[in-house]
């Protein structure tokens, strides 16, 4: 398979670098947004990758990103080149075969999934990433925890504008009037990707969009890489939906901890308030999302449950087996990251 | 203004919250969750205080791969 060459010129500066390769997938696609090569791997190797491993998580990762701010240097046009968006699907099928087979139950109770999430567990049950950095956390493992979310908190709430114009009445109504919010209500101060990266300044990190793509270790790409997925996709419009609500609904709690986490290791002021004002905004979003967005498409579109169910499945899935990833390099003394942080606090 | 029995109040915003003492907490929100079960530590405004707890499951002893799914994990924040 070969794709578009490519004329027109490079893509504006802001972009970040193109990341290093992870395997031969990523190397073979990378040198094709690079310009240097033309030459795809077929599909029945994509086919056969490991759906959660960083090869096949990198290669989706970058070429989603030719859908957000592209890389320095890559030609826009490959956003829509019909080769990459062959390999894209082949690894999509393998990625998303894995999240229902790995993640979904199968189930139709939108209600009951929804229920569970409500549910707040008391204390420290070992397995939560905000439980642990509230109570032992060091400043070392929120730096890292930064760097990792970064990938999604700077493009916080992007994907999730992608469903909008899948949606009617009011789920889309609901549905914009909280991106409305995610965008800062018109104040480009308070757009939460802008307060995001003041918090990675806050903590000696480098806020620069796509920093800290090499880093980022596979589980950190997927949670992004799902997002995309759903959003991108009309036919994923529930899953999109259902992750959407999933987020929302454990944010204000999760936050809440992570601000007190923030807090105890001495971070600056901007740390606490990215924390701090998801712990009230979410609040108000998980209501609005439940009633008006989840309320509302099921009535245009009952069908849609079982998308809905999953969304929410798939999204506890990924942030499980990264919280996995994260304490169990934590607990070991060693870092979460690909490569250890260089910057200084 | 929405009022349910286990949840915050719902008030299209802008709001102006006026405490006992007199402090006024303003709100540019488009809809504003207002506490009514006392529990936030955000007042006036709710925090999920509110919701229903659960005993924790006692952390694992060999290792994050032999776990139960946790209920209520953060995940990314839109």
């Amino acid at each position: 398979m070969t794709t578009t060459p490519a004329t027109d010129p490079p893509s504006h500066a802001a972009s970040p670098a193109l990341p290093s390769a992870r395997g031969p997938l990523s190397e073979a696609v990378l040198a094709v947004l690079a310009g240097r090569a033309t030459a795809l791997p077929g599909t029945g190797v994509v086919r056969r990758a490991d759906p959660y491993g960083e090869d096949l998580h990198l290669l989706l990762y970058v070429l989603y990103e030719l859908h957000y701010q592209g890389f320095d240097g890559t030609d826009e046009r490959l956003e829509w080149d019909p080769a990459l968006l062959t390999v894209r699907a082949a690894a999509e099928d393998v990625f998303l075969d894995a999240l229902r087979h790995d993640g979904g139950t199968g189930g139709q109770d939108v209600s009951a999934t929804v229920e569970a999430l409500l549910v707040e567990p008391v204390g420290d049950d070992g397995h939560g990433v905000s439980h642990h950095l509230q109570r032992q956390g060091e400043l070392w493992q929120l730096r890292e925890y930064a760097a990792v979310r970064s990938l999604y908190h700077l493009k916080e709430a992007d994907p999730h504008l992608w469903v909008v114009p899948r949606l009617r009445g009011r789920a889309k109504a609901a549905m914009v009037a909280v991106e409305f919010d995610e965008f800062g209500a018109g104040r480009a101060e308070d757009v939460h990707a802008r307060l995001f990266a003041d918090l990675m300044a806050d903590l000696g990190l480098d806020p620069r969009y796509g920093r800290y793509l090499d880093a980022a270790p596979a589980e950190a790409l997927a949670t992004v890489n799902m997002m995309s997925l759903f959003g991108l996709h009309r036919r994923l419009r529930g899953a999109l939906v259902g992750h959407f609500a999933a987020v929302e609904i454990t944010s204000s709690p999760g936050s809440r901890r992570l601000a007190a986490a923030l807090r105890r290791a001495g971070a600056g002021p901007a740390s606490q308030r990215f924390y701090d004002e998801h712990v009230e905004a979410d609040a108000v979003h998980e209501q609005v999302v439940r009633r008006e967005v989840i309320g509302g498409l099921l009535a245009d579109e009952p069908g849609l449950a079982g998308d809905l169910v999953f969304g929410i499945e798939a999204t506890e899935h990924l942030e499980d087996r990264l919280a996995g990833h994260l304490l169990a390099a934590w607990r070991a003394g060693r870092t979460a990251l690909r490569t250890p942080l260089t910057d200084t606090p | 203004m929405v009022v349910n029995r286990d949840g915050p109040i719902l008030v299209e915003g802008p709001v102006e919250v006026v405490d006992e003492d007199g402090t006024t907490t303003r709100s540019d929100r488009f809809v504003t969750a207002i506490c009514t079960c006392r529990r936030s530590r955000t007042h006036p405004w709710c925090d999920t205080s509110h919701r229903r707890r659960k005993p924790a499951v006692e952390p694992s002893r060999s290792g994050p791969d032999d776990r139960e799914r946790p209920t209520g994990e953060e995940g990314p924040r839109p």
